[in-house]
């Protein structure tokens, strides 16, 4: 489990990593390179809860 | 006196009136006061640590980046690095805290490396970066309020009324009052933001994509990353700085202190960011501006906002812009002086009176605080280009704190204390002399292909504070026993240093 929850966590901070540098196409109105980064950080938000939900350290301090 | 100021008062009022309410029904010892008693659960922590995001930066820095350069600004304000650091590093940070009684940033340190000196060091180079931090959010709050009370307020007077407020219910109240405030702030920044950020691309340019279009065509490459600069490789470079660095200030593990469990830490780190998403309506205010307020230079870039709100909106929602602008600038600013009065009291009024009982303590650090106003005031009327640099510098020196943290929190700590203190003295110097004298990796190194040119000269540093850390830790590593002794050594250095 030790090992899921590293590869989950860490795949949003390489990701976001990989900029993908262009205007085209718009995405939500948004230029591509804009839209990219945000949806990045919405995934980090996902992979994080993930991450914490099947992060063995929750229910030892219980 | 009109609409707006009315408005910007009855919040300054209502603000001044939760922060002292906060301490109802509390014994102020100065657990209570530092860190809150270590009590706030997951909506509290999640407001004092998420809502350092939205500080002055989110009105005036994040919307006039984007209206000044365009792209490279507008992605740095988004760190998904932020939240993967606080997910590992802060529930070991808080568990050693706890469990230790450590009540404040340069306590960790010191505790961690049995060595006051050590504490003494890491509040020294603490406060020299967080003072700084604290006058630019004060400026922030000066032009504000100044802007949208259309004049009548003057900056100064803005900003000596602001502090006077923060003064009063952060010595009385510390932390609870902080995390009171922080709600109200975070409810109403997020409220204006939001609704300005969508109002003005529809309004003035039918939509979004409309607006992005246009600016496209009317400034070529204002949309993507440049070739050198701000490219790729600053961003890259400069986004793992930044989150290395944020966590290490004193008012950032002041809140980490205070929360309840690891557990609504780790909630929190995944919470947090979809509140950073949010900056991306300040980033659309400011991109907005760029064809409708074309002709502002320089420092006034900052005030595209304001200029878009004044233009589009009555007087009193203008004054309820500003009203949000200002708590924008205020609590993070009760946040820091909260902790800055904990380290000066804890970690250099101790280790010079080391028979000071929790209770005197307790005093000192509220005391303080009026004081660390006044110095501030000071400093923000009469420190001229000095405090900029310093504030430039202030990422890059708390980010020199970080290799001994982390280190320490291995389960065999591979750093000894004359490791930390090489370390961070040598990276502290370096980064004095890099920004001082303009030095960069495209300076020193012309030769080299751009994309090392542009990286970060703080990580670079990092690295070399990294090395040295090791370095010196491999040298002067001794069995164990001696270590202690060499430990009382330090700490007796320190008292003298004192």
């Amino acid at each position: 489990m030790k090992k899921i929850i590293y590869v989950t966590s860490v795949i949003p901070a390489l990701g976001s990593l990989f900029v993908i540098n262009r205007v085209e196409p718009y995405v939500l109105g948004m230029p591509f390179v804009l839209f990219w980064a945000i949806m990045w950080v919405c995934l980090t938000s996902m992979f994080l809860l993930i991450t914490n939900k099947l992060d063995p350290a929750n229910k030892e301090e219980e | 006196m009109n609409a707006a100021l009315l408005v910007i008062l009855f919040f300054l009022g209502l603000c001044m009136w939760l922060g002292l309410q906060a301490r109802k029904g509390k014994n102020m010892s100065l657990e209570q006061w530092a860190v809150g008693g270590r009590g706030f659960g997951g909506v509290l922590i999640f407001f004092l640590i998420a809502g350092e995001m939205f500080t002055t930066y989110t009105f005036l820095g994040a919307s006039g980046g984007a209206y000044r350069s365009g792209i490279p600004p507008a992605l740095y304000a988004f760190n998904c690095f932020y939240f993967v650091i606080a997910y590992w590093l802060l529930p070991p940070i808080w568990k050693y805290a706890k469990k230790n009684n450590v009540i404040s940033q340069s306590d960790f340190y010191d505790k961690k490396y049995n060595s006051p000196a050590l504490g003494v060091l890491v509040a020294v180079i603490s406060v020299i970066s967080i003072i700084p931090y604290l006058i630019m959010q004060l400026k922030g709050l000066g032009i504000i309020v100044s802007e949208t009370s259309y004049g009548t307020i003057s900056p100064n007077m803005a900003i000596v009324v602001g502090v006077i407020a923060i003064t009063i219910y952060v010595t009385a109240s510390g932390m609870h009052g902080v995390a009171w405030t922080a709600i109200i702030k975070d409810i109403m920044i997020l409220a204006v933001v939001v609704f300005m950020g969508i109002y003005f691309p529809l309004h003035y340019y039918g939509g979004l994509q409309p607006m992005f279009e246009a600016i496209d065509t009317a400034k070529q490459g204002f949309l993507i990353f440049p070739e050198q600069g701000l490219s790729i490789s600053w961003f890259i470079s400069a986004t793992v700085m930044t989150a290395l660095a944020f966590y290490m200030f004193p008012h950032m593990l002041a809140g980490v202190f205070s929360a309840k469990s690891p557990k609504s830490l780790r909630w929190n780190a995944g919470i947090m960011p979809i509140y950073q998403v949010i900056i991306i309506f300040s980033l659309f205010i400011g991109f907005s501006a760029i064809l409708q307020v074309p002709n502002l230079q320089g420092p006034d870039a900052d005030l595209a906002l304001f200029k878009m709100a004044k233009m589009s909106f009555d007087p009193w929602f203008v004054g309820v812009i500003g009203a949000s602008g200002a708590m924008a600038a205020l609590i993070p600013s009760s946040l820091v002086l909260t902790a800055t009065a904990t380290i000066l009291s804890k970690n250099i009024y101790k280790v010079w009176k080391p028979n000071t009982t929790d209770d005197q303590l307790a005093r000192v650090s509220r005391m303080l605080v009026p004081v660390i106003a006044l110095v501030t005031l000071y400093f923000t009327f009469n420190g001229g280009e000095s405090i900029f640099t310093l504030y430039l510098m202030a990422y890059s020196f708390m980010a020199q704190l970080f290799p001994a943290l982390f280190f320490s929190l291995w389960k065999k700590n591979p750093v000894t204390v004359q490791g930390a203190f090489a370390g961070m003295i040598v990276g502290i110097l370096i980064v004095i002399y890099s920004t001082t004298s303009g030095t960069t990796i495209a300076t020193l190194f012309p030769s080299l292909p751009q994309v090392i040119k542009d990286l970060d000269v703080g990580l670079a540093v990092l690295l070399i504070n990294i090395a040295v850390t090791l370095g010196v830790s491999a040298a002067t590593r001794k069995p164990a026993i001696k270590v202690e002794e060499e430990n009382r050594e330090v700490t007796e250095l320190g008292k003298l240093v004192k």
